[in-house]
């Protein structure tokens, strides 16, 4: 599975005042540590507070890239600033995110044309799916828009969107269904995404829901994840479901062996 | 309309081992091997390259082998007690490019030569020869680990493949090659677990994973191939996607095994129907040979000079790209 780490965002206090500032070594020893521990692709969002975003986001992506040459997933509901970043990126990036509105769809999708960026399409529009046929029926608007504009679907990936269980108990089955049917949209088949953590927000066992969950998306074949990788046992739970699914070949120290890739 | 065949890309390659260190690598070889390198199953090269060809390495003991049956042991009649005039009768007069020695006298029941007499043999044979060397132990785990290390520090320098280590018995012979700067092997019984088990154990040891050759254990042809074939390729696979701990060269023990089948063995005085064990016992070294070399052996231990002869063309063939 496809790990990309959350840690990098404004939302998190820590980077908020790193960005705020300008301390470059606390963000690069996130950047470094979410490597170490399994990230394949790290987040990046300068989150609410900062005062420049733009501004923020090429710092981000200077620092990082100073440090690790991983993939970024450049994390911003504003098109500019997602686009400020692009120019920056080294290696590939992954544009987080566009929704099935077609405004968005028209900015993001040749935007990652464009720049040769992967994509993450949340599957909404203006409110938030009720079920798994909302779910197919944003994915497939975001599909097609890429289909039309020649994006190749394996950059794709399709973000059936969770919600906490303390208060929508009933979807967290609904995306589970999702991201085996969105399989089914197009060959090749779009990826899946999902940011973990919100399954779990406001609840007292956070680590246990999430890894919980993600152990479950794994074997509906989900292809990546926005996780803390810093979370060993969440991590150790994801290694072990792929050797549990056959993508990895057993040895008395799996989990070692996995690390070592 | 013409059909247009799949084509698979994978994203990793095999590691690249090299044995043997000349003059200028600190070693006194006249010459090394290279092995590794693919990015495609075997022969496959519409789908990958295989930059380099598998080595046949050619066995021998450091005293005359008591389980050797008269066909096998004919070809070498006049050196098999001296192993230095063995070594020298294989590069010159069967052009041998590497040679792998068997320290079989070192066995407790089998002449219990010492390590310093064993590290004295393995000095010889450096001396005498310019190909790179393969050293391997008598299969006493005791025993190996006091003759190994003696025997990795007389060949410093060298760049040896040393073999093998085990899932139980690794550290001894590791250290000695993390030391000395040689080459190990790591073996497992036809189980690709504990194959890639014992590779992490060599390298938790700070072993550079790049100077590993994995033995996978292979059966004869009739005393299951057919295992060994498939748990060869499955490990192949898994090291195309990206397994770092599956992704060594293969070496083959082709001759030990290929030789302990009564169908090689046998005399024709006691099967008439089988014909003369002089063209049979070859012909089953050089068929298990070919069946290793379908799933991806690197490196092949093989004794018959006329089983040799057979692969070496073989090999020469199956690299012919187009």
């Amino acid at each position: 599975m496809l790990v990309i780490g959350e840690r990098i965002n404004g939302m998190f206090k820590d980077v908020a005042k790193a960005i705020a500032d300008k301390d470059k070594a606390a963000i690069q020893g996130l950047a470094g540590k979410q490597v170490a521990c399994g990230a394949g692709v790290l987040d990046v969002n300068v989150g609410p507070a900062a005062a420049d975003a733009k501004d923020a986001m090429k710092w981000l992506i200077r620092t990082i890239q100073e440090v690790t040459d991983v993939p970024l997933a450049l994390d911003s509901t504003k098109a500019d600033v997602i686009e400020e970043g692009l120019k920056l990126v080294k290696a590939r990036a992954i544009i987080n995110s566009t929704t099935a509105v077609k405004e968005k769809l028209d900015v993001f999708v040749p935007m990652a044309r464009q720049y040769g960026a992967g994509l993450i399409g949340l599957t909404m529009e203006k409110g938030i799916p009720r079920d798994k046929n909302e779910r197919s029926e944003y994915a497939a608007k975001i599909v097609s828009a890429c289909m039309e504009a020649g994006i190749n679907l394996e950059e794709l990936y399709l973000d059936p969107i969770i919600l906490p269980v303390n208060v929508a108990q009933a979807q967290a089955q609904e995306v589970l269904e999702s991201i085996r049917e969105f399989r089914l949209l197009s060959d090749p088949p779009p990826k899946t995404v999902v940011g973990l953590s919100n399954v779990s927000q406001g609840t007292d066992k956070r680590g246990l829901i999430n890894r919980t969950f993600l152990v479950m998306a794994a074997a509906q074949g989900l292809d990546a994840a926005i996780v803390d990788p810093m979370d060993k046992e969440l991590m150790d739970a994801v290694i072990t479901a792929e050797l549990l699914l056959n993508k990895h070949i057993y040895c008395a120290s799996f989990l070692d062996a996995y690390r070592k890739k | 309309m013409a059909v247009e065949l799949v084509k698979e890309k994978w994203s990793n390659a095999i590691n690249r081992l090299t044995i043997g260190a000349t003059k200028e690598e600190g070693g006194t070889r006249t010459s090394k091997i290279t092995v590794g390198g693919q990015t495609t199953l075997p022969y496959l090269f519409d789908e990958g390259d295989m930059p380099n060809a598998p080595v046949i390495a050619m066995e021998i003991e450091d005293k005359e082998p008591a389980d050797w049956p008269q066909a096998l042991k004919e070809p070498f009649k006049d050196v098999l007690s001296n192993p230095v005039e063995w070594a020298k009768k294989c590069v010159n007069e069967y052009k041998a490019e590497i040679l792998c020695l068997r320290l079989r006298g070192t066995h407790p029941d089998f002449g219990d030569a010492s390590a310093d007499q064993a590290a004295a043999t393995v000095k010889s044979i450096l001396e005498a020869v310019g190909v790179p060397l393969i050293v391997l132990g008598c299969e006493h785990d005791e025993k190996d680990n006091l003759v190994l290390p003696k025997c990795a520090e007389a060949a410093k320098g060298e760049n040896c493949l040393f073999g093998d280590a085990t899932e139980d018995n690794y550290k001894t012979l590791t250290a000695a090659c993390l030391a000395d700067g040689h080459n190990i092997i790591g073996e497992s019984p036809i189980d690709i677990n504990i194959a890639k088990q014992v590779n992490i154990l060599i390298s938790d040891m700070g072993f550079d994973i790049t100077k590993i050759a994995m033995n996978p254990t292979i059966g004869a042809l009739g005393y299951g191939m057919e295992y060994a074939y498939s748990i060869m390729e499955r490990a192949r696979l898994a090291a195309f996607v990206g397994d770092k701990m599956l992704s060594m060269p293969f070496v083959c023990f082709v001759g030990s095994e290929a030789w302990r089948a009564k169908e090689a063995k046998g005399l024709q005085s006691e099967h008439p129907e089988w014909g003369s064990e002089k063209e049979r016992g070859p012909l089953w070294e050089a068929a298990t040979a070919m069946s290793v070399l379908l799933s991806g052996a690197d490196l092949l231990i093989m004794r018959h000079p006329k089983a040799v002869a057979i692969i070496r063309k073989t090999i020469a063939r199956l690299m012919k790209k187009g």
